[in-house]
């Protein structure tokens, strides 16, 4: 690939985006973290028993576009999210991150992650999964204009809910 | 617990409901519930449309039991306990599938999709004593359906499900009525959660209309910033802004019954749809008022509906149509499985905005249902003070009971008590 083409990107650059949105996520820095996306964002989380399957003939836990996520945010943010207040304590590790095309100024990105969700004499929470991003090259960085949270577990189970951004 | 071995103190001339808290705590209750509520009541199962062609099955526990959910080569919808008769491994490990045979890996029994044992290696072994006929997987004493919802019983000596279910049936055909056909479906992927709190918590939370404001202010907020009119309550006693009522449907079934605010992907639109959705919604209707008649086609578009099927099944016919049944997984904890239903000839775009209409307060992942789940867990964890603090105040709206009975009014939960006192009463 030719690093002068305003297509270039690497892994490195993507694995600095995709550590820094983790941060913030983690943080509950939301509205920094809405910066990051498209304006024509999407946000999926698919059934656990349908991991491939489309939100538009399929259940799934969220199926979110640009104003559904943009609602999310004041909803989780508010004390009266009960399912979040207090907010619960969330450290993710991203990993595995792949490129796996880039088609003009969109990149996919595939990769895995562990969440950790720890809340007050409570279990510890463990949302494992992998990720598909399609990241949209803006400027020196990325816009997310889709992320894909896949979880393995075979059903939601202990996890009970996902109400925090995964 | 109350006198005469009463769980609930039920003064009706006072206008007083307490309820004893140990229902929620006590293992000993927990083990008369399986034997007096669970063994005696009709189950949910399943939804014949997960069985779409001969061969399909579902493996899923049912009060506490594993089942084979199939349906045989003859096309029959059958139900088995998901268990070998030989030394009892399951038979199945699958979630789900098509079939023709279930072969246990442990010494290879194999057992056909209408459970039938077809193989025993080594059968010479045994002597004539030994009568493969009756070798055959074992199934619940009862198993019959309402328009494709399957229910087990497993008391020989239960009513049938017809009887059962009573009104509820009316209930249950007005979801229906959606579809032109009278045809509903289970669409593909299941939320399946576990919530740390006693099973009865999500019977009175799933028809308890009276903890909406307070519970779900986030999603009334953002019902708001969709631009749903959410109006304050016009009448003395409202908490929402429309009016709806509990009703009691007979032997421990009960339903709200709502004029709808919310939208509904059948077929009452609300801005949230887009402006797009107006021309298909119009089209939804006017086939509603045409099959059904003005008045039916008003029943099923501008109401919603949460029934409870005693003990432990919920059919939500609100933002969208949830089936979502619970189980006990012991005292402070429940395994609920929701699933969305929707009509089977339903066009791509009306069905995508029914799962999203789904997903805007349903689910694990919705506006709402975390916050109820919350909530059903404050409770539980409340609830380790039962012994200092030992009846929780159920007597809302008591006073006009037989009169109107509000969804906001504590009615319809009082209806859940009284039967499953009346259960557990029974001295085993």
């Amino acid at each position: 690939m030719n690093a002068q083409s305003p297509t270039a990107v690497t892994r490195a650059e993507v694995e600095d985006f995709l550590f820094m949105e983790a941060e913030l996520l983690d943080n509950w820095r939301l509205k920094e973290w809405e910066e990051l996306l498209a304006e024509d964002a999407c946000y999926y989380i698919p059934p656990n028993d349908e991991p491939e399957g489309s939100h538009r003939n399929t259940l799934f836990i969220v199926a979110d576009d640009r104003e559904r996520i943009r609602q999310r945010v004041i909803r989780v943010l508010d004390p009266n999210c009960h399912a979040e207040y207090p907010k619960s304590r969330l450290s993710r590790i991203i990993g595995n991150v792949r490129i796996v095309s880039v088609e003009g100024d969109l990149i996919t990105v595939t990769g895995n992650f562990v969440a950790h969700r720890y809340r007050r004499y409570e279990r510890m929470g463990e949302y494992v999964g992998n990720f598909r991003y399609i990241l949209k090259r803006h400027g020196a960085s990325f816009l997310i204009k889709e992320r894909r949270m896949v979880l393995k577990s075979h059903e939601l189970g202990s996890l009970g809910s996902v109400s925090f951004i995964l | 617990m109350g006198a005469n071995g009463s769980y609930v103190i039920d003064d009706r001339e006072k206008g007083q409901f307490l309820l004893d808290r140990s229902v929620h705590v006590s293992e000993d209750v927990l083990r008369k519930e399986m034997t007096h509520i669970f063994s005696k009541c009709w189950i949910y199962v399943g939804h014949g449309s997960e069985l779409k062609k001969p061969g399909d099955f579902q493996t899923r526990r049912v009060a506490g039991r594993p089942v084979i959910f199939a349906r045989d080569q003859k096309g029959e919808v059958r139900c088995f306990f998901n268990t070998c008769r030989h030394r009892g491994a399951i038979v199945c490990a699958d979630r789900s599938g098509n079939a023709r045979r279930f072969m246990c890996v442990y010494h290879g029994w194999i057992y056909g999709n209408d459970g039938a044992l077809a193989r025993v290696p080594g059968e010479d072994a045994y002597t004539e004593a030994f009568d493969k006929s009756s070798l055959g997987l074992k199934g619940p004493a009862k198993f019959e359906n309402y328009r494709d919802f399957w229910f087990l019983n497993l008391d020989p000596d239960a009513v049938s499900l017809r009887e059962y279910l009573g009104k509820t049936t009316e209930y249950i055909d007005l979801v229906v009525d959606q579809s032109p056909s009278g045809k509903m479906e289970i669409l593909p992927g299941t939320q399946e959660y576990d919530v740390n709190a006693n099973w009865k918590l999500m019977v009175e939370n799933s028809v308890d209309d009276y903890h909406l404001p307070s519970t779900h202010s986030t999603w009334l907020n953002f019902m708001k910033n969709s631009g749903v009119k959410v109006e304050p309550p016009k009448e003395a006693g409202l908490v929402l802004p429309t009016k709806g009522y509990a009703v009691d449907l007979g032997n421990g079934h009960f339903t709200t019954d709502n004029v709808n605010f919310r939208g509904r992907p059948v077929a009452k639109w609300i801005p949230l749809y887009g402006e797009d959705a107006k021309p298909e919604m119009d089209e939804i209707r006017a086939e509603l008022v045409q099959r059904l008649g003005p008045e039916r086609a008003t029943r099923v578009a501008d109401t919603n509906r949460n029934l409870v099927i005693f003990p432990n099944l919920v059919i939500n016919d609100g933002s969208s149509v949830t089936v979502r049944a619970f189980y006990p997984e012991g005292v402070d904890k429940m395994h609920v499985t929701a699933w969305a239903l929707g009509p089977v000839e339903e066009s791509e775009t009306a069905r995508a905005r029914r799962l999203d209409a789904f997903l805007t307060f349903y689910g694990p992942g919705g506006f709402a249902t975390p916050d109820d789940v919350e909530a059903l867990e404050m409770v539980q964890k409340g609830l380790a003070n039962w012994q200092d603090d030992r009846w929780s105040e159920m007597s809302r709206g008591m006073g006009h009971e037989g009169v109107e009975q509000l969804n906001s009014d504590e009615f319809h939960l009082r209806l859940f008590w009284r039967k499953w006192n009346e259960m557990m009463g029974d001295q085993a």
